[in-house]
């Protein structure tokens, strides 16, 4: 063995489908549950969290006009490139979470198993939530989910992989566009699920990541006029309390903070919760006052 | 020579209105605990119709309590047998309905054509509706064995009081939960009415409460700790109010709030057709419809023509008694809702919008406001942005379905649209790009207890009516 020095990485923010760094030029040290240095992460700032936004909602109307089947396939490649990192990812859950490297490798291959449930459900949520209405009178009426718009997200703060997959996964397969602010602690892995992600034809600005504090960056947020909609996943008792009141001054869908088991069937509960309900009505017509049609 | 129509009353006899009802609270009629009354008057001639009990904070706490110790039976029976309490008050509703129409149309001032053929004929059909699902609850789609979520505490508006009620109570009933509820300010008496209905229905007590009261007693109930679930239809205003009150609480909450839908006329538009359905998605109930098509965007080349067959119609419609079976619009619900809708009339005017009514004899006594139409409005004018709640439409023109759907969606809300063509594929392509909870296409201002209603943006969340109406009411 040679004492080779090995090249560190410098984790970036992903936003808009590029790598900066935060524009206040910040960082803050990340170190393992030992305490030993792993990396310095970017500190984002509330700009960061404007411009995440101005990003999040230039995508929306590509990413929520492609046909589900195309998102989809591109959900589904998420999980491939995934897996072909997968080892990368086992180590940094490992340090991030101080699991040793068959747990972390358990939580990332459900993770990357999370992308495949998701990746299925982008063409069938629609028929099961939606539907024709058999109005009483001569019109065709149908129901159809749609998309409410740009997501902020509070990522978990203990499951720094796992935990971001499930709540991020969800919104963009609905036809969402999302803002996540990773774990405080554990940005590390969420981080690097950007370079996952910009390199799975997810287009740019349809899930943008922020490492930080919570706390600082998720109140503008949820004040946000040009936010549709809050997961508060992340959040404290105290923090979620005050973004809720935050987000009903333009009336965002707000996803409460829950006890929750990362590693359970999802369900569809995170899908429905970031879709909006279409009723289209249009009249039938009538072909006269004939019998049998036959 | 015009025909002149010969006044064509419908009978106040059918109904029997008591000088002074109390409140409904486990399934007795009581007094406020302070004794506090308020009146109520008929708004197409302020004669006093009855005096209701104003309910305190203490009142709300007896009647969230009522709720909470019915809600153990109620949600334990089985399911078929809740079914049949609400097809039973669905038969009682039609049979009183003529008297409900009447009294409605007393208390609220909609013409007795709109309670009579619209309002109760939905509020009996959406009982009806819910009472099936009742017993099917497992079939919903929710998973096995759904739960009701306990107490709903429910306030309603003025505008379509009755069927406000249908849409809180009967899904809250079926899917096992008692509730409060608080019917508007203006427009008690149809609520107090149903009480009976529930009492003729045999009802439990303490399933049903009914406590009339100002704003006052709707924040007392939304604030309250005992209850579960906060169902609101009314103005953006309080809904965000409301909204903040429930934050960092269990309480699940669905808001129906305003609107300032755009109804969209394309140069290839049958525009007889479309006139009709612009004038009922306007002038319907005075205009005081949060759905309300207010906003016309017409394609500039064919402005004239609609608009000269617009005026038309409009100079047909008939405004006065609301008891007059031949009556189009009635009386304006309230003396406050009046000022504002003449001050929001007045800025259109200030700010340089051309106003236009059709020569119309408003009577003497009441709150009455003309049908009245801007043009020349711009997307900045406030009476092309804020909901005005009254027959007062805002006109508009485009040029290309881009330009529609980017003026149609230029709104804070996102409750209905209307798009008239004959084109297919032209109104499919608009109709997905409307960012709005209910697409009328070639129609308007349509309803259906099976068919989901409610909004996108700060029109509110979650949906009434349907299957999806049942979500607001489970443990889901």
């Amino acid at each position: 063995m040679s004492d080779r020095l090995s090249v560190l990485k410098t984790y970036k923010l992903f936003v808009g489908g590029k790598f900066p760094r935060s524009e206040s030029g910040r960082v803050y040290e990340v170190t393992d549950s030992k305490g030993k240095w792993l990396a310095n992460a970017p500190l984002s700032s509330r700009k960061d969290g404007r411009d995440a936004v101005v990003a999040a909602r230039k995508a929306f109307g590509g990413w929520s006009g492609a046909t589900a089947y195309n998102r989809g396939q591109i959900l589904y490649r998420v999980a491939e490139m995934l897996e072909g990192r997968r080892d990368q990812f086992v180590a940094e859950v490992a340090d991030a979470e101080g699991l040793s490297k068959s747990k972390a490798a358990a939580q990332v291959d459900a993770a990357i198993d999370r992308w495949v449930w998701y990746a299925g459900w982008t063409d069938k949520i629609a028929q099961v939530v939606g539907g024709t209405n058999p109005v009483a009178g001569p019109f065709f009426n149908v129901s159809s989910p749609e998309p409410t718009g740009v997501v902020a997200v509070v990522a978990p703060q203990e499951s720094s992989l796992l935990g971001l997959v499930s709540v991020i996964a969800p919104v963009i397969a609905a036809g969402n566009t999302v803002v996540v602010i990773t774990s405080e602690k554990a940005p590390l892995p969420a981080l690097s699920l950007g370079e996952v992600l910009a390199t799975s034809d997810v287009p740019g600005g349809v899930v943008n990541i922020l490492s930080g504090k919570a706390a600082e960056i998720s109140p503008s947020l949820a004040a946000h006029q040009d936010v549709n909609a809050i997961d508060l996943a992340g959040a404290d008792e105290e923090l979620a309390k005050a973004l809720e009141v935050a987000a009903a001054d333009n009336l965002k869908r707000v996803v409460r903070p829950q006890a929750v088991d990362w590693a359970a069937d999802p369900g569809t509960g995170r899908l429905t919760a970031f879709l909006e309900t279409k009723t289209v009505w249009h009249p039938t017509g009538s072909l006269g006052a004939g019998g049998s049609s036959y | 020579m015009a025909f002149e129509y010969a006044p064509a009353p419908e009978s106040r006899a059918v109904v029997d209105i008591a000088p002074s009802y109390g409140l409904f609270i486990d399934g007795e009629f009581r007094e406020a605990s302070d004794g506090k009354v308020f009146k109520t008057v008929s708004p197409s001639t302020e004669e006093v119709l009855s005096e209701v009990a104003q309910a305190s904070a203490e009142d709300v706490d007896a009647a969230v309590k009522a709720a909470r110790k019915a809600f153990e039976k109620w949600s334990a029976l089985p399911g078929a047998e809740r079914a049949k309490y609400l097809f039973r008050i669905a038969r009682i509703i039609q049979e009183r309905s003529r008297e409900l129409a009447v009294l409605e149309t007393l208390d609220n001032g909609k013409p007795i054509k709109e309670t009579r053929d619209a309002d109760l004929p939905l509020v009996a059909a959406h009982f009806f509706y819910y009472a099936g699902w009742a017993d099917k609850l497992d079939h919903a789609g929710f998973g096995a064995n759904p739960r009701p979520l306990g107490v709903a505490g429910q306030v309603i508006p003025w505008n379509f009081p009755l069927l406000m009620l249908a849409w809180k109570i009967a899904p809250a009933l079926a899917a096992g939960n008692t509730v409060v509820l608080k019917p508007a300010e203006t427009t008690p008496l149809s609520a107090l009415f149903f009480a009976d209905i529930c009492r003729q229905a045999g009802l439990p007590k303490g399933v049903v409460n009914i406590l009339t009261g100002d704003g006052s007693t709707g924040a007392a109930l939304v604030a309250h700790d005992g209850i579960d679930k906060v169902a609101f239809t009314g103005s953006t205003g309080v809904g965000k109010q409301i909204a903040r009150t429930v934050a960092g609480t269990d309480k699940k909450l669905t808001l129906e709030l305003g609107g300032k839908g755009a109804n969209i006329v394309f140069d290839d538009a049958p525009i007889d057709q479309a006139v009709e359905g612009i004038v009922n998605g306007i002038f319907f109930n005075q205009g005081q419809v949060c759905c309300a098509g207010s906003r016309l965007l017409v394609q500039e080349s064919i402005q004239d023509e609609l608009l000269d067959a617009l005026k038309r119609r409009m100079s047909t419609l008939r405004v006065g008694d609301p008891l007059d079976k031949n009556t189009d619009v009635g009386a304006i619900n309230s003396a406050e809702q009046l000022a504002r809708i003449t001050a929001l009339a007045d800025s259109g005017e200030a700010e340089g919008a051309e106003r236009w009514a059709p020569a119309c004899e408003l009577p003497g006594a009441g709150y009455w406001f003309a049908p009245t139409l801007f043009t020349n409005v711009t997307q900045a004018h406030r009476i092309a942005r804020e909901e005005i709640f009254g027959p007062v439409l805002s006109v508009l023109t485009f040029r290309t379905p881009a330009e529609a759907v980017a003026k149609a969606n230029n709104s804070q809300y996102g409750l209905s649209a209307g798009i008239w063509t004959e084109k297919g594929s032209r109104m499919l392509a608009v109709a997905s790009k409307l960012r709005a909870g209910v697409v009328w296409a070639n129609t308007f201002n349509k309803f259906d207890p099976t068919s989901p209603f409610g909004g996108f943006k700060e029109s509110g969340f979650g949906r009434e009516g349907g299957r999806h109406g049942l979500e607001a009411y489970l443990d889901v």
